[in-house]
């Protein structure tokens, strides 16, 4: 079924603005979407109902905070088809499900001599934990090269892999590209080494199926944010067999069974991870997201997503001076570009002057610019409430932009 | 010449004859950049850029009959303009000049509503910067 995108956006009260003057394009999506009323409301009445420490409490408050809280973990479990609610551990985001992974199985199953594998086109967060990691431990951290068009080929790939390869960490969608990456061969093939994989889906969870069972990746990290959902909370899936085997990663309430002064026992998982009373309001919110995004069906949203890309893409190719970065044939709703004789900040500054929101710089990917020979792009990314017609009025401010410097 | 305070009053009223129209603003801004007097390649070196910028600027300073002459460039045409008001008002001023002088017209124009928060900073970080040259040179001529 078609979504009524009329309806959508009536479930973003952000959307109804003018910004200088001009109604307000929002096409800043992979930074982080915006938010339908069910999830704000679902703050508002945690804190105005429910308020009260999860896990712990004897009263009927405490109780019912608890139980939403947990629904969200199942709500999440079924989107990502994992086995089972003790697979899924709320962090802060992406950026700390990483860091917890690389500060917990890293520290203990990697050493001198063994190898990471990360691509080129990582984010920030999916790089520097392990270059930390590396440091400290003597291990080796390879680069997966990627093509002009931003792809990576997976030959390349197999030549990285050697029986010192511990784990392959990866996005599953670029954030600045909007590349879909063959995730599910570099999953099997690393497997054929004894490699585990953490999958970086900060991008991919909001366009695409994700089943973690299918794809059998053996870690999952996401952000709330861009799904919809509150700022500063995330996801670590990983598999129970392995969780269970990690060390805890902070110490603290909530994560033990019992303490004493000479020895103290961890709860099992997912506690075992979540020290210190979590992000109570926020999880409970974050099932509203999930919910907002299972009630249109990831398959529509795509569809709608997918119908703004290539329209967009079809309709800048045309303007003189537009120059398209990362071409690859699988993508997602992510258009990043530069102008010919233009830098990315004043192409971000002259679209804000009409009102339309974009991305410009490096993305938290500056080996990727480097390795494009570029400062940086201006992004623009779509989300399941964007329409034609604001693609039209970007497309026509960026024309106006491109004369300037292509007559 | 005009006085540091003239040329402030010209740059306000130019700004006002422009309105509130974010758009014309930045078109304006960028032309503003693209008279920028030519910057030596040889000064394009990493001393001479500016730190807290997020585009990259080169500001290089000499002193002719006792007035400070700036140069600068950018590699976005915003900055250019940017830095192209700051040498309108500060170039060819005497040390002791450019150290007192009060940068009102950038609060006066709205400048920090036209070019955001980040680019704010770095407006202030090249501001930082030519004081900085003057009381550099100021200390070499009681030296
Ligand atoms: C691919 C990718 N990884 C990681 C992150 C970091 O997410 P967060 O800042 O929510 O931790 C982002 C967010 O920009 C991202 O796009």
């Amino acid at each position: 079924m078609p979504i009524n995108i009329e309806e959508i956006r009536s479930q973003f009260p952000v959307l109804h603005q003018e910004v200088n003057g001009k109604p307000l394009v929002y096409f800043d999506n992979a930074a982080t979407t915006q938010k339908p009323f069910s999830v704000m409301q679902a703050i508002n009445g945690y804190y105005e109902l429910d308020n009260s420490n999860i896990h712990r409490g004897a009263h009927t408050l405490a109780d019912r905070a608890t139980r939403y809280f947990e629904n969200t973990r199942t709500a999440v479990k079924n989107f990502i088809n994992a086995k089972e609610d003790a697979e899924i551990i709320f962090t802060k985001g992406t950026t700390e499900s990483i860091n917890l992974v690389a500060a917990t199985f890293g520290r203990m199953e990697i050493g001198k001599g063994d190898e990471i594998i990360i691509s080129t086109m990582e984010h920030h967060s999916n790089i520097v934990p392990w270059q930390m990691l590396s440091k400290e431990k003597g291990a080796i951290l390879k680069i997966i090269p990627i093509s002009e068009a931003g792809e990576i080929d997976i030959e390349n790939f197999k030549k990285l892999l050697t029986e010192k390869t511990k784990l392959v960490s990866i996005v599953h969608v670029s954030n600045a590209l909007g590349t879909i990456n063959p995730v599910e061969e570099i999953i099997k093939l690393a497997h054929e080494v004894g490699a585990k994989v953490l999958l970086d889906g900060a991008q991919s969870t909001n366009h695409l199926e994700v089943d973690v069972q299918k794809l059998d990746c053996d870690f999952l990290a996401f952000s709330a944010h861009k799904l919809y959902g509150p700022t500063g909370l995330g996801v670590l899936y990983g598999k129970r067999e392995i969780l269970e085997n990690m060390p805890p990663y902070q110490g603290g309430g909530e994560m033990i069974k019992e303490v004493s002064f000479e020895k103290t026992t961890y709860n099992d998982i997912p506690f075992k991870f979540e020290a210190g009373t979590p992000n109570i309001a926020d999880v409970i919110a974050f099932g509203k997201a999930i919910e907002f995004i299972e009630e249109l069906g990831k398959k529509a949203i795509k569809q709608h997503e997918d119908e703004l890309l290539n329209y967009a893409t079809k309709a800048l190719n045309d303007i003189k001076g537009f120059i398209p970065v990362g071409t690859s044939k699988e993508k997602v709703s992510v258009i990043s570009f530069n102008i010919n004789g233009m830098h990315p900040f004043d192409v971000g500054m002259m679209l804000d002057a009409n009102g339309i929101a974009v991305r410009t710089g490096h993305h938290c990917t500056q080996p990727l610019m480097q390795r494009l020979g570029l400062e940086g792009t201006v992004r623009a990314s779509f989300s399941v409430y964007n329409t034609k017609s604001e693609i039209d009025q970007m497309v026509t401010s960026v024309a106006k932009i491109a004369k300037i410097k292509n007559k | 010449m005009s006085s540091i305070q003239d040329v402030q009053n010209e740059i306000i009223g130019e700004f006002e004859i422009l309105g509130d129209d974010k758009e014309s603003t930045i078109f304006y801004i960028m032309e503003l950049g693209s008279n920028l007097p030519e910057f030596p390649d040889t000064e394009r070196k990493d001393e001479n850029i500016i730190k807290g910028c997020q585009s990259k600027v080169w500001l290089t300073a000499g002193m002719k009959e006792d007035k400070i002459q700036f140069l600068a460039d950018s590699n976005t045409d915003i900055t250019k303009g940017l830095i192209s008001l700051l040498i309108r008002v500060l170039s060819g001023r005497t040390p002791q000049e450019i150290i007192n002088a009060e940068l009102s017209f950038i609060d006066k124009i709205g400048m920090g509503n036209i070019i955001g928060s980040q680019r704010s900073n770095g407006l202030a970080a090249m501001i930082k910067q030519m004081k900085l040259y003057a009381l550099a040179y100021q200390a070499k001529q009681n030296a």
